[in-house]
């Protein structure tokens, strides 16, 4: 045995004390897939009703809106990445960045400028370490998404977009762009979590999750003041909701991964443990073994000595 | 009444009241709109203010929203707001320091939305 008895029982221990704060933190992950779904289904509601007026509004009425107009050649985009603020989430945030960068290679084969915009601290920790420029980012939340998040996000994303004309708080036109890209993770199951590309802008209203179902026969609306207004101030909230709806999704597929990082983890602590303990009592008994033949071996010689002496 | 009108007041977060009522009455962009049973499709937009719902019996239910619209279709009302509260929510001392520090900051819809909760508790008490 190369270990001592006393190492091996050391390792354990901290083994033992390693596994115990992977249980705890897959069981608060746990915890807290359960509040990520609640909160997205109550989301939901709020979604599907904006949805719905922004379909109807796009229906029965022709009028163009900055931010559904495709640009002819579009020169610039902008890449929204939303990973997780903690590690500790097996492959959650290098997959997500993985995607991001395949996203910006492929823009840029299209000869489109790049803008990243980041959230969490991991996005933000990549690029910050390979000395590649982001233009802003947004921290502290991706395991708790609020609404005001995706607001601020969306505030700062839509006004890149709606440069052009209806601009009262006017931008560095260097960040103008004429595409919205999202990467987030979707929430499949509690097992697979992929990630994804979204485009946001231009709009597309018939994307979506929560759309109206196609049988629904949409009533003719009166728009006060006007479509156009009422179109003015619902594509902003309709962004932020998309927006809001990505951060839910990615908060889900965060906490699904922890918990799966953290069981795995706990189990190969469980193996190692049980490992540790029988090399230990290996090396206990071979120290008995030992000890046994020692004291047989000179209470030979000694029996052999007194009766050479007589 | 025949016909009532199912209510559905959502947030973004979640739906703060649902339920059916004989009248709702709202402040839109136009001015406060009241709505009752059998009202055309219409789609508005709301301004910072008190929403009120008369249910058929009892008590009538207030609640304040921030900007968001407000769709009626086939006596089917939703009511849309990022944020909304319902006059049990709300917190007068709490809210006047909510609007001390909106003014403050110079945060104009912020502003809007506190004084949306003060007349909310103006008018519930």
């Amino acid at each position: 045995m190369a270990a001592s008895v006393r190492e091996l029982r050391a390792k354990i221990r901290s083994t033992q004390a390693t596994k115990k704060i992977t249980r705890a933190m897959e069981l608060i992950a746990a915890s807290r897939i359960i509040k990520a779904q609640q909160k997205a289904a109550a989301a939901a509601p709020y979604a599907r009703e904006l949805t719905r007026a922004v379909s109807a509004v796009a229906t029965f009425s022709n009028v163009d809106h900055p931010l559904t107009t495709e640009k002819d050649n579009p020169t610039k985009a902008a890449i929204l990445v939303i990973a997780s603020d903690r590690g500790l989430a097996g492959a959650y945030s290098s997959s997500v960045m993985k995607e991001a960068e395949r996203l910006v290679e492929k823009l840029r084969s299209e000869g489109k400028e790049v803008d990243l915009y980041l959230s969490g601290r991991k996005a933000e920790a990549y690029y910050n370490f390979r000395g590649r420029e982001f233009v802003e980012s947004w921290t502290g939340f991706s395991d708790k998404p609020e609404y005001q998040h995706a607001r601020t996000i969306g505030n700062t994303l839509v006004k890149t977009f709606n440069t052009d004309e209806t601009n009262e708080e006017a931008i560095d036109p260097e960040r103008a762009v004429d595409e919205l890209h999202v990467v987030f993770t979707r929430f499949k199951s509690m097992l697979v979590q992929e990630p994804d590309v979204i485009r946001l802008l231009p709009l597309e209203v018939v994307e979506g999750t929560e759309e109206p179902t196609e049988h629904e026969v949409l009533p003719l609306y009166e728009f006060e003041p006007s479509a156009h207004e009422v179109l003015d101030a619902l594509l902003p909230k309709y962004i932020h909701s998309r927006i809001y709806y990505c951060l839910l999704q990615a908060s889900a597929s965060e906490l699904a991964s922890r918990q799966k990082a953290m069981k795995s983890a706990t189990d190969n602590a469980e193996d190692l443990i049980q490992k540790y303990t029988r090399t230990a009592n290996q090396a206990r008994q071979a120290g008995i073994t030992q000890e046994i033949s020692e004291i047989v071996g000179g209470a030979n010689a000694l029996a052999d000595a007194t009766a050479g002496s007589e | 009444m025949a016909d009532l009108l199912q209510i559905e007041l959502v947030a973004a977060d979640r739906v703060v009241w649902s339920g059916q009522a004989s009248q709702v009455i709202a402040r839109t962009v136009e001015g406060d709109l009241g709505v009752l049973s059998g009202h055309a499709p219409l789609l508005s937009l709301l301004v910072p203010g008190v929403v009120e719902i008369k249910p058929p019996d009892g008590e009538v239910v207030r609640a304040a929203v921030a900007e968001g619209f407000l769709s009626v279709a086939d006596n089917h009302v939703s009511i849309l707001s990022e944020d909304a509260f319902l006059a049990s929510e709300v917190d007068a001392s709490a809210t006047r320091a909510e609007l001390e520090a909106a003014q403050s900051d110079g945060d104009q819809d912020a502003v809007l939305r506190a004084e949306a909760k003060l007349r909310l508790i103006d008018k519930a008490s």
